[in-house]
């Protein structure tokens, strides 16, 4: 019930803040986006979902059936003064029942330190990899891709501070780090005083002639976890005990990103083709807790996963996509029977899933999407269905490449 | 003897000046602004243009090469009202270049310093991609383009004070090529005044203020949007009742409605350059307003 007077309050700001920014002159309101995504979900199986090899948390999960809503964003965002730029995003879903409401993004990143340094600070998508630092809303399917679900709980979000340099060379070649709390999924636990996680990426990209633009990534992601629970894994017959994991963990990842449209002109029709891996590196400890007495193992931990999408835009309005995901994971551990009861057996599957989409996009602000996933990503095979919509109510969005 | 060191002193001047000279580099967002920068900057900047007029202004992604070129801006020229909003603010966020963020001396925006058209009454998305400051599309107007020059010319002194004088000198030298070349235009389109036209999308509001030619109808149903048949046999309607002369395009929209157009009303369409590279001929501003009028009017015979 208070999660949802905060609901209502956040939206009636935004209410009062529009009116006021259209009785008034508008220059110094914040940019005020709505982002509302209605879905509708179909599949066969009903049995809890789980990837096997993985120990999933965030919001890590196949998605809802029939009717529902995802998460309805809203976004305030502007210059703070001329030193800063500053955004907030909140999002407001429904989990069983309960409507919630999350600070997705709360930011602020510097305007002007100049030679090519950015500091940001606050809440914030993480750079690393291609999608991540991206609203899911602007992704090109509906749900994430499988590497995504399995590592970052959907998406690798933290607290904490970002400096990043665009090297002052012909090419496009930037690079930064991050220190992050490491509270949150797939870290855990805050640990080294609430300095627990770090990044580091590098991007380079650039053109090929009028019609061709491309971007390269390489990322690394570290934490020190002190106990991160595993959400999602239920238990057989009730969900007393909780896998949770201490030790290390690693993530290393490339990503690329080929664009390609006729002269450049991506309005009538472009085609784009992207590509991530990673691998994550674990050793350490996974207890059951909730058992009694305390069931424990140690763990080592080797997973990998990548997808492939292809997007081409054949006519105005119109795209067409293609996406397949595959899982791997090899881990060990002194007592194999926790592991599996951690979700950490890999059951001797590749998880696997091919993803075909169609979407319609009247304007820049909405787009109406269908897709069809054959999912082989845990035992029993399932064929799902989404159609969702997804508009854009009030900013204009930034073209991101 | 007396003639050879005379050149290699030249030659080792030219050599130890030119990379000093062309110093300034500046970063414009269509071609347009290219141009006129190479008028009133000559060999003391060094311009770039983000885009082609192969390429829709509205849509561009903020892709890597344009980070690192923006990076290395010391001055930012766009045409402004909300022609970039898509990718512009991105890639000035992006930069991380203190000099060129709006409010400094390194951000400059054409429509801002001259009258705009089409300003909405009401700012509403069912009105289709409308632009609050009014229409972008400023370049259109030599008029306008004398207005800007100024205050660009101005913009290069405050930006580099020791060309001032260069900068002063070669603003007078466009101004008065530019004012002549206007009345030859002006000669040149006597046959276009009161002409109606189709147009695709608004882009060509400027150049018609200044001709005098009515805007007959556009492809988009609403502006941003791709004309559908529905609109297009409106459009019919309307011409049968009141026809127009002529429809026109730029490089970068499709022709496929202009042709559809043309096949229902007989109407010739003709595709105007729109900006610098639009057609082959279009290497400058003097050409672009000469290569238009020249295809307008070779239209109506």
């Amino acid at each position: 019930m208070k999660k949802n007077s905060i609901a209502l309050g956040v939206l009636s700001f935004a209410c009062l803040y529009s009116t006021a920014s259209a009785a008034n002159q508008a220059r110094f309101n914040p940019d005020i986006s709505l982002t509302l995504d209605g879905r509708y979900g179909s599949y066969s199986n009903v049995s809890d979902y789980e990837l096997p090899g993985f120990m999933l948390g965030g919001e890590a999960s196949r998605g809802e059936q029939g009717f529902h809503l995802g998460h309805t964003e809203l976004s305030l965002s502007s210059n703070i003064d001329d030193m800063f730029f500053g955004k907030f995003t909140t999002a407001i879903a429904e989990h069983e029942g309960d409507t919630e409401v999350e600070v997705e993004e709360a930011y602020i990143e510097t305007l002007t330190l100049g030679n090519g340094i950015t500091a940001k600070a606050g809440r914030f998508y993480s750079d690393i990899g291609y999608l991540n630092n991206q609203h899911n809303h602007s992704w090109d399917f509906t749900d994430e891709p499988l590497i995504y679900r399995a590592l970052f709980g959907n998406q690798l979000v933290d607290d904490g501070l970002q400096l990043s340099w665009l090297v002052p060379i012909e090419a496009y070649f930037k690079v930064g780090i991050e220190a992050m709390r490491g509270a949150r999924f797939p870290a855990g636990g805050a640990a080294n005083d609430g300095k627990g996680a770090y990044t580091v990426f590098a991007k380079f990209g650039g053109d090929v002639g009028l019609s061709h633009a491309w971007q390269l990534g390489f990322s690394h992601w570290r934490a020190d976890i002190e106990g991160r629970a595993s959400g999602t894994h239920a238990h057989d017959g009730g969900a007393a005990e909780v896998p949770t994991y201490s030790g290390e963990s690693s993530v290393n990842g490339v990503d690329f990103v080929w664009k390609w449209s006729p002269k450049g002109n991506n309005r009538e029709q472009n085609l784009k083709i992207q590509a991530e891996y990673f691998e994550r590196d674990e050793d350490g400890v996974v207890e059951l807790i909730g058992s009694n007495p305390l069931e424990s193992t140690t763990y080592q931990g080797q997973q990998s996963g990548w997808y492939l999408q292809t997007v081409y835009q054949f006519i105005p309005r119109w795209r067409v996509g293609y996406r397949y995901d595959q899982l791997d994971s090899n881990n060990q551990g002194s007592e194999s029977e926790i592991l599996s009861e951690a979700g950490l057996d890999n059951e001797g599957l590749k998880p696997e899933r091919s993803t075909l989409m169609l979407d319609y996009s009247h304007s820049e602000y909405s787009r109406v999407r269908l897709q069809l996933s054959k999912d082989d990503s845990y035992e029993d095979s399932d064929n799902l269905v989404f159609l969702q919509y997804i508009v854009t109510l009030g900013a204009h969005g930034a073209h991101r490449f | 003897m007396k003639n050879i060191t005379r050149f290699f002193t030249t030659v080792f001047l030219l050599l130890l000046t030119s990379p000093l000279m062309a110093s300034i580099n500046v970063f414009s967002c269509e071609p347009e602004w290219t141009s006129l920068l190479d008028e009133l900057g000559g060999e003391r900047i060094n311009s770039y243009s983000a885009t082609t007029a192969y390429q829709d202004p509205h849509h561009i992604e903020a892709r890597p090469s344009l980070i690192a070129k923006i990076r290395r801006a010391s001055l930012v020229v766009c045409s402004g009202a909300e022609l970039e909003t898509g990718w512009l603010p991105i890639l000035l966020r992006q930069s991380a270049n203190s000099n060129i963020m709006p409010g400094k001396p390194g951000y400059f925006e054409a429509a801002s310093v001259v009258e705009r058209l089409d300003i909405p009454i009401s700012s509403d998305r069912s009105l289709g991609d409308v632009h609050e400051s009014g229409n972008p599309h400023v370049h259109l107007d030599p008029r306008r383009i004398q207005i800007i020059a100024q205050a660009l010319s101005k913009r290069l002194s405050d930006i580099d004070p020791q060309g001032a004088d260069y900068y002063k000198q070669r603003f007078n030298d466009f101004t008065q090529r530019w004012q002549q070349a206007m009345k030859q235009w002006q000669v040149q389109a006597q046959k276009l005044k009161d002409l109606r036209i189709v147009v695709h999308h608004r882009d060509w509001v400027y150049l018609f203020d200044w001709l005098g030619i009515e805007i007959a109808g556009a492809l988009e149903p609403k502006p941003g949007l791709p004309a559908t048949p529905g609109h297009l046999s409106m459009l019919t309607k309307t011409l049968t009742a009141k026809p127009a002369k002529i429809i026109v395009h730029t490089p970068y929209q499709n022709p496929r409605a202009a042709k559809r157009l043309s096949q229902l009303t007989n109407t010739p369409v003709v595709e105007l350059p729109y900006t610098i590279g639009g057609t082959d001929q279009v290497k400058d501003l003097f050409d672009l307003f000469t290569v238009t009028i020249e295809k307008l009017n070779g239209a109506l015979k």
